[in-house]
């Protein structure tokens, strides 16, 4: 379920554009504007009212911003008013970059969205960096990251609800004996997260806590400090139950001592749209402060005001 | 009645790839029981004396004119499919086939567009119910695993941009890896899949050549003994003579049945680039025959191309 409201009488574009326009005029930013024009539109208003900015002006909506705004402020509104597939494609390139790199990004893109949602952001790839985003993810990760990042993101699962309860057995037990030896960078291993339809995946795990009586993922806990293995239990986690893996980066980003604005930018701009209503109750649930309180909180000024807007929350 | 014209002409019906319907037809459909009984005992490649008092006809020769008939109606179904559900049932059905069928797979991951290629996963959603990666990964149990995988999966960038650094670098790492096939073999090494799997066509090009230079033979020569990482070479980096080399064994008289298959599904997929290259239709006039050969001489017809319905 999605936080993003939407007026029920929305402006017409161009006088979205003219209100956006004013608001970069003259000195300083009306960004008060900004959040209450584009934080309460969807992707296909945001879309629209691009192309008729560049019509009536001559310029591109976001290089003005780019221009105008700055730090978290800027960030959070570039990246709520890009396209779905281009943000992905964004996300996806910086974590490939040595000072931004992260594997974790490139996971949860490559599994959180849809196989159609993740094929576009690949396009999205081609025309924006003139690349493939499998290029640069296998030439700049390694190891067993690389082994389990590439075919992730190169994946076009099946979408049915289909499941073969044999082959949920058969795989089950598949992954009991890697994990069991330790063989956690195993090719079956990953070929079974990798290419499996979510479905199917559900279902093996199911098999797997009810034949061996762990979650797989508590198996997967043998060695805290590995980071192949977080990233191989965060993967199965977006796989499985995504709210509960977003709850996580939300908590663990207002918890750290500063707040890691990157995540929390990320997630509530990626999930707005989707399901922050969900990752949001889920995070009320296991923290017993609701998530805009808790934003509330930790951030402040226009950032603050930003996502509080996309993550639907109403003045009192 | 002697009928030596009659049992010459069954003979050729029955010669070439293809079968010829129309001959057939005249001389068969129209034959009382002794003509039959003249062209059984006249016709020692087809049929053999039985010991119990019968001309049997030939098992083998049975299964091959099945095979045989049944080019013209796989090539006409092969046409008129859509090309990514085409390709997704020739995917499924070489994956199935089992090992010696993997250059098909091959063929049509490299020789397809990116566009092309993805169209053939949605098919094969459709189709299939499962993504080509899984049933890839599951039932390719060898070696090959991880490059057709790869390959399938590539959504590859199609500018022209290149960076003649990297394209320096990668054709190094490939004449490392190939240096060092006794020790680990190529098509499992996980930087040779990358380059080939991930990287655009313009650059895997430039990469062909520049292997050339630093090397005395070309990439496709080093790659002899390595199966379809040969083939993924070949396809990615000079389709055209991958594909004339698949025409000219399928178009050879002692060409087996693979190979003579393997010219139905080129040249219906591959019809218009053939005809722009002006593939010459001299070897098919000589070796195939009836409505296959029509159907097959008529896709290749420059002319048909450009005219209105």
């Amino acid at each position: 379920m999605a936080t993003l409201t939407v007026p029920s009488t929305v402006p017409s574009l161009s006088q979205d554009c003219e209100q956006l326009r004013k608001a970069f005029e003259g000195w300083g930013t009306n960004e008060g504007l900004i959040i209450e024009i584009l934080g309460h539109r969807n992707a296909e208003q945001r879309k629209l009212i691009r192309q008729t900015y560049a019509e009536a002006y001559g310029e591109d909506l976001l290089k003005r911003l780019d221009k105008e705004l700055s730090n978290d402020f800027e960030r959070v509104v570039l990246l709520w008013t890009l396209d779905p597939p281009e943000r992905d494609a964004f996300l996806a390139n910086e974590a490939t970059k040595r000072w931004t790199s992260s594997n974790q990004v490139l996971m949860e893109i490559a599994c959180t969205r849809s196989a159609n949602q993740l094929l576009h952001a690949r396009q999205a790839y081609h025309a924006r960096y003139k690349k493939s985003l499998e290029e640069d993810v296998a030439h700049h990760t390694t190891g067993d990251f690389r082994k389990l990042l590439l075919p992730l993101v190169s994946a076009y699962r099946y979408e049915g609800d289909e499941v073969n309860m044999t082959l949920a057995k058969s795989e089950a037990k598949l992954l009991q004996e890697k994990i069991s030896h330790k063989a956690y960078n195993d090719d079956d291993l990953i070929k079974v997260l990798a290419t499996r339809s979510k479905a199917q995946i559900n279902a093996t795990l199911n098999h797997y806590k009810n034949e061996y009586g762990n979650d797989m993922n508590k198996d997967l806990k043998a060695d805290l400090k590995d980071e192949f293995l977080a990233l191989l239990r965060a993967t199965v986690k977006c796989l499985t139950c995504p709210e509960r893996y977003f709850e996580k980066v939300l908590r663990l980003a207002i918890n750290k001592r500063g707040t890691d604005e990157g995540a929390l930018t990320r997630v509530v701009t990626t999930r707005a749209e989707v399901d922050l209503r969900i990752i949001a109750d889920e995070y009320q649930r296991r923290n017993s402060v609701p998530l805009d309180r808790a934003i509330d909180k930790d951030t402040h000024g226009d950032y603050e005001k930003m996502l509080l807007a996309l993550a639907g929350h109403v003045e009192a | 009645m002697a009928y030596p014209d009659h049992l010459e002409a069954l003979n050729k019906a029955f010669s070439g790839i293809g079968v010829d319907e129309n001959s057939l037809i005249s001389i068969v459909a129209n034959s009382n029981h002794e003509h039959k009984k003249s062209f059984r005992k006249g016709c020692s490649k087809l049929f053999i004396e039985d010991q119990n008092g019968f001309e049997r006809m030939d098992q083998s020769i049975i299964k091959n004119l099945k095979l045989e008939f049944k080019r013209f109606r796989d090539a006409v179904v092969l046409s008129l499919l859509h090309p990514w559900e085409r390709d997704a049932r020739l995917i499924e059905k070489a994956m199935k086939k089992g090992q010696k069928h993997y250059d098909v797979i091959v063929e049509i991951a490299c020789t397809r567009s990116s566009n092309e290629l993805l169209g053939a996963r949605k098919a094969y959603h459709s189709l299939f119910h499962h993504s080509v990666e899984e049933h890839l990964a599951t039932h390719v149990k060898g070696c090959e695993r991880k490059l057709l995988v790869a390959l399938v999966s590539a959504y590859r960038y199609e500018g022209p941009k290149v960076n003649e650094d990297v394209v320096k670098s990668e054709a190094e790492i490939l004449s490392n890896a190939i240096k060092n096939a006794d020790k680990r073999k190529p098509i499992e090494d996980e930087d040779t899949i990358m380059i080939l799997a991930t990287r655009s066509k313009p650059h895997l090009k430039a990469v062909y050549e520049h292997y050339n230079k630093i090397c005395d033979k070309s990439l496709t020569e080093d790659l002899e003994a390595e199966g379809i990482l040969k083939d993924t070479v070949e396809c990615l980096c000079t389709p055209e003579t991958y594909f004339t080399r698949i025409l000219d064994a399928g178009l050879s008289v002692d060409g087996d049945e693979e190979s003579k298959r393997a010219v139905t599904r080129v040249i219906v997929t591959q019809r218009e680039a053939l005809v722009k290259e002006g593939y010459a239709p001299n070897k098919i006039q000589g070796i195939l025959t009836g409505h296959y050969k029509d159907f097959i001489l008529g896709s290749l017809a420059r002319e048909e191309m450009n005219k209105p319905l």
